[in-house]
């Protein structure tokens, strides 16, 4: 393995105690977003303000971690320059690298704070290597964060292709969807992560005791019903049952979560730069619980690959706070397709 | 303004796209889009018979576009992509990055929808890398429209989805192979038994989505046929139909003679109701959730 690599451990902050609980507990990097819609967790109650964001960025670089700001929702004319506020206010507060999905932003970014590195978000859709090196060409960008869509093997056939860094979701809610390709919950409630940093907004859902049970619905549509034994989750439309021809089943997905910790020695040998745990809208103990169980894996990952294995107790806490208590290693096998 | 039809988003039988694209052939259409967009799997017509279609429809005085896929997984799909861009005949319409990589500065190519351009910014910087044209995001509204068609480059042409059902999702699941209980590589192709995909309703019944293998879209028809005047007014050169497996001739015409003012609004929209497979939507233009239908026109909304 070169001296150099280094498999980062990259963990979500929605709030500055979710910040600390990361750093404290092995974070390697930490994203944030600003308090407003320039990234796809625009949730009330969320995210930094400018004095949380200049304390944050200093406990983190005090104890050795990265801060990434993600600025990965995409800009309309309208509002343009608050995008462009936010690559200033990120180079002004020391940011290691923004997360951008935006071309035109990245093209700011690139002419206006040079020194300031530059990560593709996941909502930029990148899922082969001559779309990652149109970014790389143009905007320089370090890293790559790559759609949930790709098997293992397709994988490690981009990373072939191409010089960036490559950053993969290894836990947390499963996006089905092609990030940055999904237009339904705009469809629904007139919000979409691309166009307002939410899915699923929690202000269109309604729940509703009935007498066939409890209905959960996203501006009207009715997601889901629940009998009164069954666990009632929360209302996002690609994760609601629906019927086909007679049939009602989960039509797209089951509330289940990303665990890919059995992939970690692949991981390894591919020279994956970022293992990025999803969940900035997670509270700071969930926080804490993920990132001290993924540095413990990786650890003893990195030390001895070959005889690495999941230990029981590592899927037992992460058993206890995953989506609807399921794992699946979502598409990086193949068969999930 | 032109009209263009967009590629058929379902996987159809050679006799049916034969058929299909001989009676496109002789409809009102300006510009046709030819190729699959959707699946990798699908493969009853190859690159050289796209091309034979191609070369029908501009004998047919067409204006004829190749589409790329959208999802560009593997090396194949790649090397599918390098066929497409490199044809040396026809312009081709990129709905990748990776495709947009291939074509910039050498091909003129028009930007698809699945290119996320939401900006006069990022429109500009595809007119340098040769956009000749951009499709607007479904997604879009027409007050969001508008700085971008005042800022655009000179030449550049702009587009909408103006019909059909949206193609709203991509996804690396089949969803018409989870539907059967098989998995994507053992799909059995049965999406050939769905020409206008599979509709998903919701537990009490009302037609929500539509299955297409791994993309999704809307039940409902988006339809802006009653929206004419507020398209001209902003200055959008091309409405996409995109098609259905029935009744796609007529709706050309009927756009058509609409754009040329040879029918009335109320009348159009009466003939529209019968070649309408479900109820129709136009939210996304009016800026709402895309699935809620404006009953009035825009200018009148205005007020």
């Amino acid at each position: 393995m070169q001296p150099d690599y280094k498999l980062e451990l990259v963990c979500p902050a929605g709030s500055l105690p979710a910040l600390k609980a990361a750093v404290d507990n092995g974070a390697d990097c930490v994203y944030m977003g600003f308090r407003d819609d320039t990234n796809a967790r625009n949730f009330t109650g969320l995210n930094f303000d400018a004095a949380n964001t200049r304390a944050g960025v200093e406990y983190a670089h005090a104890k050795g971690a990265k801060v990434l700001l993600a600025l990965n929702t995409y800009p309309r004319s309208q509002g343009w320059e608050r995008w462009e506020r936010a690559v200033d206010q990120a180079a002004d507060n020391g940011m290691d690298a923004i997360i951008l999905a935006d071309p035109g932003l990245m093209q700011y970014a690139m002419k206006t704070h040079p020194q300031l590195h530059l990560h593709l978000s996941v909502q930029g859709s990148a899922t082969n290597y001559e779309a990652i090196n149109f970014y790389h060409e143009h905007f320089g960008i370090k890293r790559a964060v790559l759609p949930r869509v790709l098997s293992f093997a397709q994988v490690e056939e981009l990373a072939a292709g191409t010089p960036v860094e490559l950053e993969l979701f290894g836990f947390g809610g499963l996006c089905v969807m092609v990030e940055g390709r999904c237009s339904l919950s705009s469809y629904v409630t007139g919000e979409s992560p691309n166009n307002c940093g939410v899915c699923s907004p929690p202000k269109a859902v309604r729940w509703q005791k009935t007498a066939t049970g409890l209905e959960s619905r996203l501006n009207g549509v009715l997601i889901d019903r629940y009998a009164d034994d069954e666990n009632a989750g929360y209302p996002t439309l690609c994760k609601g049952r629906f019927e086909v021809e007679g049939a009602t089943y989960y039509a797209m997905e089951e509330p289940t979560s990303l665990n890919t910790l059995e992939l970690l020695p692949e991981l390894l040998r591919v020279k994956i730069r970022g293992l990025k745990i999803e969940g900035r809208q997670r509270s700071p103990a969930y926080v804490a619980q993920v990132t001290s169980v993924w540095r413990e894996a990786i650890d003893q990952c990195t030390k001895n690959p070959k005889d690495f294995s999941v230990k029981p107790a590592w899927t037992a806490a992460l058993g206890k706070i995953s989506e609807g208590q399921q794992h699946t290693l979502g598409a990086y096998y193949r068969p999930w397709k | 303004m032109k009209l263009a039809l967009g590629p058929v988003l379902y996987y159809w039988t050679q006799e049916k796209l034969q058929a299909f694209y001989e009676e496109v052939a002789a409809s009102p259409v300006d510009i046709v889009y030819l190729g699959e967009t959707v699946c990798s799997r699908r493969h009853i017509l190859r690159l050289a018979d796209w091309l034979e279609l191609a070369k029908m429809l501009a004998n047919a005085g067409k204006k004829v576009v190749l589409s790329t896929l959208t999802l560009i997984e593997s090396e194949s799909d790649l090397k599918t992509l390098h066929r497409i861009t490199e044809n040396g005949e026809f312009a081709v319409e990129a709905n990748d990055m990776g495709a947009v990589h291939l074509l910039q500065g050498r091909t003129p190519f028009i930007a698809g929808p699945y290119l996320n351009i939401y900006n006069p910014q990022t429109l500009n910087l595809m007119a340098t890398l040769g956009a000749q044209r951009w499709v607007m995001p479904v997604e879009m509204s027409s007050e969001a429209l508008q700085p971008l068609q005042q800022a655009r480059p000179a030449e550049m042409e702009t587009e909408v989805f103006s019909y059909g059902r949206l193609p709203l999702a991509f996804s690396s699941r089949c969803f018409t192979a989870r539907f059967h209980n098989l998995p994507k590589d053992d799909c059995r192709f049965l999406c050939l038994d769905d020409p206008d995909g599979k509709t998903m309703r919701t537990r009490e019944g009302k037609p929500f989505l539509v299955i297409n293998g791994i993309q999704t879209q809307s039940a409902l028809m988006y339809n802006l046929l009653g929206d004419l005047d507020s398209l001209r007014d902003l200055g959008v050169d091309v409405l996409r139909i995109s098609p259905q497996s029935a009744h796609t001739a007529e709706i050309i015409r009927l756009f058509h003679d609409r754009a040329e003012q040879r029918v009335s609004p109320e009348l159009a929209a009466q003939q529209m109701e019968k070649l309408m497979p479900e109820a129709a939507c136009n939210g996304y233009w009016h800026g709402r959730p895309g699935m809620e239908q404006a009953f009035l026109a825009s200018n009148q909304l205005q007020e």
